[in-house]
């Protein structure tokens, strides 16, 4: 009865890796310019940001247009660590990093005691033990101080902490990287800057998502647009804060270190990641959560948690992203985070299928190839056109196919695995559907 | 022993009094019913039981605790599950898929798989279609899954919002013998129904529900015997 079947993950692995090695040979081969390299390695990193998009809108159902944000800050942030590394403008080669870690260590702890101590509880009881002698306004109001100042305490302790992390971690980093080769060092701390620009991010996403994700998805994706806008504008200042940015001038001097392995491997494991997260039960539950918030909330689901989860993990995606970019030319400008350059992802996701990896990544791809396919085409001085162009071709794909490429659907091993076999009894034909039959055999 | 017991509950949307006191109790093992037009509040007392809700007076006990501040999640795993009242299954993820969500807050693979194969054996449909998407399913089936995945958190109760609706009459009949087998197998059932002759049929006790307020109760049969009741809900 069964036929034969090559295991999903083989053939995807093997269309991983033709696609791997086609690109690596036809660059060491000289078979493409750098410039078609880029675009390349370009496409595989707006997959990796698209991929974190449609896990907040695709799967989760929560519409933002503040990814770009987040992609902007994975980029500064990681730029920094490794600007630093070659030319020291923190004074030291990890001084930036040393900051970073602890910073975000910091964060996490003051995150952690606010959570543990369970503040509404607090002020509760604070309020109303106090409600026996003084009105009730006036308790409230206090009770309110009382937590005000629990939470500035713990911040205090937080900064305390980070302070104190740093004073160790920056000697020790400085030892380790020092004493390190060359040849080892250097991925080491690329490597180290891009998880640093996802985690970042991801820590802001969890903060924003925390604020805003109650408002409900309309309010939710213009209070995101603000977020975008916000970092748009300080990145415009940024110069004001840390010389090295250079604001509106633009920041030089990375290392640009993104190369194909680098980044086709980033694709591939967040890729993996990702999959097996949806395929968790928490990835069901976040897609439950888009198709509707009430019946996962009756199977005990969450919500708001696991929007949280969504988008922050979404935050570190585009944080990741947006690292690779900065290191893909070494130049980093905020009007590469502008408000129109944050809907490519949406335009991607939408394009390709909301709720479909396979979808995204396929259409990261033609979106690049598009887009710069246009500016060779076209005739010199008409290459801005093809923004004309290319939203022409989208409004068609729009009109015939309104769900996008692939809807909600997978290839290969990115799908769902089926069901496991089963030795129940076969069901007998007479009594389909009939349980106290069925059911009475049981027991 | 009482396992459910529902007391002087409210309940407001807003301005908006749905529930204005009423008070019941499910004993372990009973098929109890609530009765009553569209817009007596039945869905929103099974909403209020399983924490979706919260009353702004009056209180729920169950096994003798109260659970009205406790969160959906908690009343889930305290063995509480609701089949909302239109299915709404998860229409993108498979009929495997949905089943899986209903056993979220349960963690031991091996007892998810035995609760799986049971809801298969009590709806072999399902195991036909278990990697078809929920969405495609008939209405029927739906029910049929949105039962299913009710069962897969393990109740000891579980609430039932009008399973009939929309279904055409010998599915409905299908769907009643297998409530009455799933209690039989020991879930308490809380049945809530437009369609008082069938509900009256199979339930133990039951509940008349009025605008917010229960007018008449008792065991069913003597419910289904008042004349009142016969010209109000059974023509
Ligand atoms: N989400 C809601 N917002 C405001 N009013 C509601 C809402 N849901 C139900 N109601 C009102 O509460 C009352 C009871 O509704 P419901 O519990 O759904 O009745 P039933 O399930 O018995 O048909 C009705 O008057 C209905 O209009
Ligand atoms: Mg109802």
């Amino acid at each position: 009865m069964k036929r034969l079947q090559v295991p999903s993950w083989i053939t995807t692995l093997a269309v991983a890796l033709l696609a791997f090695f086609g690109v690596w040979y036809a660059k060491q081969g000289g078979h493409i310019s750098v410039y078609w390299y880029q675009v390349v390695q370009l496409a595989a990193i707006t997959a990796i940001s698209a991929l974190g998009l449609n896990l907040i809108y695709g799967f989760n159902g929560q519409f933002s247009l503040g990814h770009i944000g987040f992609y902007a800050i994975g980029a500064y942030g990681s730029a920094l660590i490794t600007k630093d590394y070659v030319t020291k403008w923190s004074g030291s080669q990890t001084g930036a990093l040393a900051w970073m870690l602890a910073g975000q260590i910091g964060l996490v702890f003051a995150l952690v005691l606010i959570n543990k101590l369970g503040l509404p509880v607090v002020k509760k009881r604070i309020s109303s033990s106090l409600s026996e002698h003084l009105a009730p306004h006036e308790a409230n109001t206090l009770g309110t101080l009382a937590v005000l100042l629990i939470s500035a305490a713990s911040l205090a302790a937080s900064v305390a902490v980070a302070l104190g992390l740093h004073a160790l971690l920056a000697p020790a980093l400085e030892t380790i990287i020092s004493s390190l080769p060359e040849g080892a060092s250097r991925p080491l701390i690329f490597a180290l800057a891009l998880i640093n620009g996802g985690s970042i991010a991801a820590l802001v996403s969890y903060l924003v998502g925390l604020a805003l994700l109650r408002l409900g998805s309309d309010y939710f994706g213009i209070a995101t647009l603000g977020f975008a806008v916000m970092v748009y504008t300080a990145l415009q200042n940024s110069d004001l804060v840390i010389e090295t940015m250079k604001g509106a001038r633009g920041m030089v001097g990375i290392p640009p270190w993104s190369t194909w392995p680098w980044v086709a491997g980033g694709l591939v494991l967040l890729a993996i990641v990702m999959r097996n997260m949806l395929r968790s039960s928490h990835g069901r539950a976040m897609i439950s959560v888009r198709e509707d918030e009430i019946a996962s909330q009756s199977m005990g689901v969450d919500v708001t948690q696991l929007k949280n989860l969504a988008f922050t993990m979404g935050g570190f995606y585009a944080g990741v992203a947006g690292a690779l970019y900065a290191h893909l030319y070494g130049f980093l400008h905020p009007s590469s985070f502008s408000m129109i350059k944050g809907f490519d992802p949406l335009i991607i996701i939408v394009f390709g299928g909301l709720g479909s990896m396979t979808g995204t990544i396929l259409a990261s791809v033609m979106f690049a190839l598009v887009i710069e396919g246009l500016r060779v085409i076209l005739p010199q001085g008409f290459e801005d056109w093809r923004f004309v162009i290319y939203p022409i071709i989208l409004l068609l794909i729009m009109l015939l196919r309104p769900s996008g490429l692939l809807g909600t659907s997978e290839w290969g091993w990115l799908r769902a695995p089926l069901p496991p076999e089963r030795d129940i009894p076969v069901p007998n034909r007479s009594l389909r559907g009939s349980a106290v039959s069925a059911s009475s055999e049981e027991e | 022993m009482q396992l459910l017991q529902v007391d002087n509950l409210h309940v407001a949307y807003g301005a908006i009094r749905a529930i204005q006191g009423i008070s019941f109790h499910v004993d372990a093992g009973e098929i109890v019913t609530l009765i009553g037009a569209n817009g007596a509040g039945k869905s929103t007392s099974l909403r209020t039981i399983s924490g979706l809700l919260r009353p702004y007076r009056g209180d729920i006990l169950y096994q003798g605790e109260s659970i009205v501040r406790t969160s959906p999640e908690r009343i889930v795993k305290a063995g509480i599950s609701q089949v909302p009242e239109g299915r709404q299954i998860f229409s993108t993820l498979t009929v495997m898929e949905n089943l899986q969500m209903g056993a979220y807050t349960r963690r031991d693979p091996q007892e998810i798989e035995s609760s799986m194969q049971r809801v298969f054996r009590s709806f072999p449909r399902l195991q036909e279609r278990q990697s078809q998407l929920g969405g495609t399913l008939s209405g029927g089936e739906q029910q049929m899954l949105a039962m299913g995945r009710g069962l897969m958190s393990m109740p000891r109760l579980l609430l039932l919002d009008e399973p009939s609706m929309g279904l055409a009459p010998i599915l409905v009949d299908e769907i009643f013998e297998i409530i009455k087998a799933i209690n039989a197998q020991g879930t308490s059932i809380l049945l809530v129904e437009q369609n008082a002759a069938m509900a009256l049929s199979i339930a133990d006790r039951a509940y008349v529900l009025e605008t917010g307020r229960i007018v008449l109760e008792g065991d069913a049969k003597s419910v289904l015997r008042n004349p009142q009741i016969r010209e109000a809900y059974l023509g």
